[in-house]
């Protein structure tokens, strides 16, 4: 499994603020997925009760979820193929190689998934002398460097054209080293042929799935490169990875969730492929698997159905939050230090790994709420960091010194008098200081003790002079009166 | 207008109180030239948002009772920040889900509950202000206003108001400055990035004054302006609707004739 580096959260964003080449990429990349969603959204003026249908979709599926999953694991089955219920990521990677060894597989090529990712299912098959091939070019350059995505549809949102260049010249040897790429086209080029040849070769081929559906037990794929139909169509055996929560009933609540899908993820009314599959090949098909198997994953989602985390659950992972969010557009997605980064990581990694190791992430935010306005399916994401909040001071994992900052705080709010006191007395202080003699501006501290989080990099306002409001107000009460 | 003047608490909030008094003075000059009856609750402190948003709800529920008690038997609350005004508007009654009594208690007031600027704008009307301002100044939207209360064109029509006054756009005018309560201390190097942004939006208008409806937000961004060195003036929306400019400095800045920068 991926490593959880969320607890050093704030080196990594640290040291991400400090990288010119991720912050160059950042910028570029954001920007545009901006104004696609944007143009997206105004072409179609029912995309706001879409919304509302969307998430009643995700509810109702989410409060009769055993039983959807029983309908669809019954139709799979009816259809040849075989569902393999993993309750945690070990038994997900077993059931993965046991397929794979059943199959003599010795090269297994695989579509863009986030659930590969979440299990770990890459070093694992190498491990055992398997080849995992990663087709989705985002991935592909991904296995190149041996790193992990730091976006959840564009996998390599933080790298750069030049790192593209130079990661093909250092790993494709056989090509002219002094070739050039005149444009982006010639990347991609460069690296279908290499795909080309792994697809022919592979024995398994591993898809994710956006959506799984019920009432026809088919798992449904988007992309635009067409990597997933070639993944899935060529190789004798196809596994779908997925995970409990990408139900819905019917075929036509599908084609709802893919409307906001496509819109919210890339701006497209619809994504280039969206591939149905169901099932094994059946007599007079023209292609298809011989066999067809389903990881069904829980990994924790069951834990958080009927508690307050269970919205999370809508997710479809569009990533319209994370590129909406300024603190993602900040720091990229590796800070995060998990699987899933951003606003909806924030909130579903604590649930998946724990919140003892990855309380930052519910933190780092502002609650500008901006997630939540751009989000298909309305998963009020700052609520839900809140609640994780709440947790954390319930489970006393928030840091000392603000529990007593807070207590003390509190303390005095809860006591007008003593708190018109103890603000009068403190802010004549600062007042005080401001107009010290030694101060160049009498406005602003450049420094201060015990505010350093504030003036490392922002001069601290120093109060207007004259006293607090209250003490002004009722001293010109008094002098009405008299 | 109304038959009988309205009776308006004014929520002051804790910023205002300990920072910028002359935003609460600017509240009660609007709101009495709206022709409301203003009174100032001496028992108000803090609407709990820190705690709330700490995790700490118990402490939160606390002082979301007193603030319920103190200003349930007014009209309306009128608060100088779409953050204060959230909080009491917007969270309230969620939490006080298994106490049916303070529920309804707190649906009530957050019924009565405005932000300052919608408030004269959307409830009394107002579409007249008497100010005069010269200058050209950008807006910049403050999270919570924005996107709990709604608050984007209110500001911008009474600005249109005043004087003299030239707005300015900025790009991305609706994008987090950064403060963000604690995250702003917790998370300084993630924050002044996020300001850093947002002070070099600001730059690119041209614009000598910045304005905005909450304090935090306004002393964040005051805060990197002065780092800068950026020759832009910062004030609550307030002030300048009020036309007390005269009366007080800009924020960070010190006061005229009073040991003014070296
Ligand atoms: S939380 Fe909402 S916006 Fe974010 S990825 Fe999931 S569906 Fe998309």
């Amino acid at each position: 499994m991926v490593q959880v580096t969320s607890p050093a959260f704030k080196q990594n964003a640290h040291r991400a603020l400090q990288d010119a080449g991720l912050q160059k990429a950042l910028g570029k990349a954001k920007g545009a997925f901006l104004q696609r969603r944007a143009a997206a959204v105004a072409a179609l003026p029912e995309f706001e009760r879409l919304r509302d249908i969307g998430r009643d979709i995700k509810n109702h599926t989410l409060a009769n979820l055993d039983h959807y999953l029983e309908v669809y694991a019954a139709n799979v089955e009816k259809a040849g193929g075989k569902v393999h219920w993993c309750s945690t990521a070990e038994d997900a990677r077993r059931a993965v190689l046991q397929i794979c060894r059943n199959a003599g597989a010795k090269t297994v090529t695989k579509g863009k998934s986030m659930i590969s990712e979440e299990i770990g299912v890459n070093d694992y098959l190498e491990a055992q002398g398997i080849t995992p091939v990663e087709t989705d070019l985002g991935e592909y350059i991904i296995q190149l460097r041996k790193e992990h995505p730091s976006h959840i549809i564009a996998p390599a949102f933080h790298l750069n054209r030049e790192d593209w260049e130079a990661d093909f010249r250092r790993a494709h040897t056989d090509l002219d080293p002094n070739r050039i790429f005149h444009e982006r086209r010639d990347i991609l080029t460069e690296a279908r042929s290499r795909l080309r040849q792994k697809f022919l070769a592979a024995d398994v081929g591993i898809t994710g799935a956006n959506f799984l559906i019920a009432e026809t037990g088919s798992s449904v794929i988007v992309t635009n490169e067409g990597n997933g139909d070639l993944t899935q169509t060529l190789p004798r055996v196809h596994i779908v990875l997925a995970s409990i929560e990408k139900m819905v009933p019917t075929l036509e609540d599908a084609t709802n969730m893919l409307r906001l899908l496509a819109r919210s993820a890339t701006g497209q009314d619809f994504s280039v492929y969206t591939t149905f599959s169901t099932g094994i090949r059946r007599e007079g098909d023209l292609d298809g698997p011989e066999e067809y198997h389903v990881i069904l994953l829980d990994n924790g989602r069951s834990n958080m159905i009927g508690t307050e985390f269970q919205e999370m659950l809508r997710c479809i992972r569009c990533a319209a939050c994370m590129n909406h969010c300024p603190v993602y557009g900040a720091v990229g997605g590796h800070a995060y230090g998990w699987v899933y980064p951003g606003p909806m990581g924030s909130v579903l990694t604590p649930s998946l790994v724990g919140v003892e190791k990855t309380g930052h992430l519910p933190n780092a935010s502002t609650f500008c709420g901006k997630c939540e306005s751009v989000c298909p399916v309305k998963i009020p994401l700052p609520k839900l960091m809140r609640h994780w909040r709440e947790r954390e001071f319930e489970r006393h994992l928030t840091p000392a010194t603000i529990r007593t900052n807070l207590g003390l705080w509190a303390w005095f709010a809860k006591r007008p008098s003593a708190y018109r006191l103890a603000t009068r007395l403190g802010i004549g202080a600062l007042s005080l200081l401001a107009r010290a003699p030694w101060k160049k501006n009498r406005g602003a501290f450049r420094r201060l003790p015990l505010a350093g989080g504030w003036t490392q990099g922002r001069d601290l306002p120093a109060p207007e002079p004259g006293g607090t409001f209250m003490a002004r107000y009722a001293k010109a009460r008094r002098q009405r009166r008299t | 207008m109304h038959q009988t003047r309205p009776r308006v608490a004014l929520f002051v909030t804790c910023l205002v109180d300990l920072y910028r008094p002359s935003v609460g003075f600017a509240a009660i000059r609007l709101l009495e030239a709206a022709g409301c009856l203003v009174e100032v609750p001496a028992a108000q402190t803090c609407c709990g948002q820190p705690a709330y948003n700490s995790g700490d709800r118990a402490t939160a529920r606390d002082l979301a009772r007193r603030v319920i008690d103190t200003f349930l038997h007014y009209d309306y609350v009128v608060v100088p920040s779409g953050s204060c005004g959230g909080q009491i508007a917007h969270h309230y009654p969620g939490l006080f889900e298994d106490d049916p009594e303070y529920r309804a208690r707190a649906e009530t007031l957050a019924g009565k509950t405005h932000e300052l600027v919608s408030f004269l704008a959307d409830v009394i009307g107002t579409a007249e202000v008497t100010a005069r301002y010269e200058g050209m100044v950008t807006y910049h939207d403050s999270c919570s206003g924005l996107r709990e209360l709604g608050i984007k064109a209110q500001p911008r029509r009474l600005l249109a108001a005043v004087d003299g006054l030239v707005l300015k756009e900025m790009e991305d005018a609706e994008v987090c400055c950064g403060f963000g309560g604690t995250f702003c201390v917790k998370y300084p190097d993630i924050s002044v990035r996020m300001v850093s942004d947002k002070v070099q939006n600001i730059q690119a208008t041209g614009a000598d004054t910045l304005l905005a409806g909450d304090l935090g937000c306004l002393l964040n961004m005051a805060g990197r302006l002065h780092r800068e060195g950026a020759p832009v003036k910062v004030r609550h929306v307030a002030e300048v609707l009020a036309g007390m400019t005269e009366e007080v400095a800009p924020i960070g800045e010190a006061p005229a004739g009073n040991g003014a920068k070296a």
